[in-house]
């Protein structure tokens, strides 16, 4: 039933109002990435003058970025970063797709208690402090497994996943069961499968947070050299900033020859590369995410 | 009144026993998962008791001495405390009122595009900033609101003020804070409302349209009332965290000149706890905190179940 309707002016009005608020927010949004991406390319002398908003690369320097990647402070809290990301997401997908699978079958008679066992925890929790020392107690300290295990589960996920899992249609399941197979193999080769879309979803979420994270390594960690790539950010763009001194910046800046100037722009430049990878995979994970977010919704 | 007998349940133990067997396996999966939920969050929550003692890492819990509301009633009486109680809620109140209901506006605003390639590009533009690392927000940030940078010449530009370092100044805490906390969540949070918009029922449009609805009353009667559901409950959700104390964005963008508007419980907690090692009076400020708004959450969710039938406990 398309009923053509003839644009009133009201409605030309308004899609030219609305359309460019949304391009000017969506400006807004990219800007500061750009204002980022230029600034790491310019001149270091030219860019600790310059105020205000920047158009284009003043002058053009790989310089800043030659610095970064001959750094092995840098270079090594990459590495950490990649061995965080990956031995993270690793035991965050198995423990949640334990959890996930336990939770959607059907007639498990403690189910109900396990779920408010789970759920209370979203509501109320210890504190900082509490978990800090008990975290600390289990020997959880300057070593890779405090990157690992405190965070290895996201009640909003399990959930999501859950939710997932018990759309999976039962007379697969049965079927599977039917013809002798066992529940592992029934979770490997009929639900898993089946599950793709919210798997991947969950998979992208675990995997920004355990990039972007930084607090565990903070309280957690105590050698430099075991430090992910965010919290090098932190000393070199937070901690800097307040006037403390930084070996990170530092080292940085003499290895590319020229003191404070150097500092400002090497501070553009690992933005940058601590960015980019994560913006360039998202996008085209787009439909995944809505697809997710809705399955999470609708029991969430 | 005819009470129906219901048929005899077996007995439990037995009921147990055979389900034990027959999801042997589902059972064997919740293992480390519920280790994890022991080890993780209950142990730190009987950790709690720290905030009623004199807390020493080498006696334990068990050996420090107990202390009763010590710690909670030095912390009341003492100046930090109407500060961070206030800048916690002012940093709430903000946040919902702007952080909350800008996602909204934004949904229905790309509601009403028709064209499906601009609203995708809007839509994955402006959720970009929600990946971006919060380290690397506050360093942006940082980088903006230092002489010179973007925002610093922008709101002098705006206001005729001559900031030297936004940063610096209380005042412009609240709004730095709200705002891109606001441009980092916007198109993320978006997506939730906009999928349930994709699930009104058009017929509910076209009666509208009969009669007489223009755009604007669709958005009003038709699309808000639909996902009001949503709305509720993400708004619960957020009334539960209040008092939040979230200390993460705040550590990263305080600084000492400015504690008088950027210090929160959270950002508190932090510091006497985790820097200064004050274990039981943080103990005790976070257990204050986890229980106003654990209350908020209570009560915010008895209201509305009251009211609109929609409920998360």
């Amino acid at each position: 039933m398309n009923r053509r309707k003839k644009a009133t002016l009201g409605d030309i009005v308004f899609h030219v109002l609305n359309d460019s608020f949304l391009i000017v927010l969506s400006i807004a949004c990219v800007y500061p990435i750009i204002h980022i991406i230029f600034a790491s390319l310019s001149d270091p002398t030219e860019l600790v003058t310059h105020q205000g908003l920047l158009l284009w690369p003043l002058g053009f320097t790989l310089g800043g970025y030659k610095a970064v990647f001959s750094n092995n402070d840098l270079l090594r809290s990459f590495v950490n970063t990649l061995v965080y990301v990956s031995l993270g997401t690793l035991v965050n997908m198995l423990m949640t797709i334990l959890g996930a699978y336990a939770l959607s079958r059907r007639n498990l008679m403690l189910k109900g208690i396990f779920m408010k066992i789970i759920v209370f925890t979203m509501f109320f929790s210890g504190g900082l402090i509490p978990w800090y020392i008990t975290v600390r107690n289990l020997g959880l300290y300057n070593n890779i497994w405090a990157m690992i295990l405190p965070p290895a589960l996201n009640t909003w996920n399990m959930i999501i996943l859950r939710t997932g899992f018990e759309a999976v249609p039962l007379d697969l399941e049965e079927a599977a069961y039917i013809d002798g197979a066992s529940s592992f193999r029934v979770l490997m080769q009929v639900i898993l499968p089946l599950s793709k879309a919210v798997l991947a979803v969950i998979f992208m979420y675990y995997l920004v947070s355990n990039w972007n994270s930084w607090f565990n390594a903070m309280v957690l960690l105590k050698d430099n050299a075991r430090q992910p790539l965010q919290l090098k950010l932190r000393t070199l763009l937070i901690v800097n900033d307040a006037g403390m001194g930084s070996s990170a910046s530092a080292s940085a800046a003499a290895s590319a020859g020229t003191g404070s100037n150097y500092r400002e722009l090497i501070k553009y430049c690992v933005t940058v590369v601590a960015t980019l990878p994560i913006l360039c995979i998202y996008p085209f994970l787009q439909k995944y995410f809505v697809k997710g977010v809705y399955v999470g919704s609708l029991k969430g | 009144m005819n009470k129906q007998k219901l048929p005899r349940k077996k007995p439990l133990w037995p009921r147990l026993r055979l389900d034990l067997k027959k999801n042997r396996f589902a059972y064997l999966c919740m293992i480390p998962v519920l280790l994890w939920y022991v080890l993780f969050c209950y142990f730190p929550i009987y950790g709690v008791l720290m905030a009623f003692q004199d807390f020493k890492p080498a006696k334990g819990i068990a050996g420090s001495k107990f202390v009763g509301l010590k710690h909670f009633q030095s912390f009341v009486s003492s100046m930090f405390f109407s500060r961070t109680v206030t800048n916690t809620l002012m940093l709430s109140l903000w946040s919902l009122a702007i952080g909350f209901t800008a996602p909204i506006l934004l949904a229905l605003l790309l509601n009403e595009v028709n064209n499906l390639k601009f609203k995708k590009a809007v839509q994955t533009i402006t959720y970009m900033p929600h990946f971006i690392s919060l380290v690397v927000l506050c360093g942006i940030l940082r980088m903006f609101c230092q002489y010179g940078g973007v925002l610093t010449v922008l709101v002098n530009a705006v206001t005729g003020k001559e900031y030297v370092s936004l940063l610096q100044e209380a005042s412009l805490f609240r709004p730095i804070y709200t705002f891109s906390g606001v441009w980092q969540e916007i198109g993320w949070d978006s997506i939730i409302y906009l999928s349930a918009m994709t699930s009104i029922d058009s017929t509910l449009y076209e009666a509208a349209e009969m009669d007489g609805a223009g755009r604007f009353r669709k958005m009003w009667h038709v699309t808000l009332p639909q996902i009001m559901p949503t709305i509720i409950i993400l708004l619960i959700l957020r009334v539960g965290s209040l008092m939040s104390t979230s200390y993460e964005k705040v550590i990263l963008l305080y600084n000492p000149t400015i504690y008088s508007t950027a210090d929160t419980l959270g950002s508190y907690i932090y510091r006497r706890g985790i820097e200064e090692a004050s274990y039981s009076l943080s103990s005790a400020v976070g257990l204050f905190c986890s229980v106003i708004n654990f209350f908020m959450l209570w009560i915010t969710n008895k209201v509305s179940r009251k009211f609109a039938d929609i409920s998360i406990m």
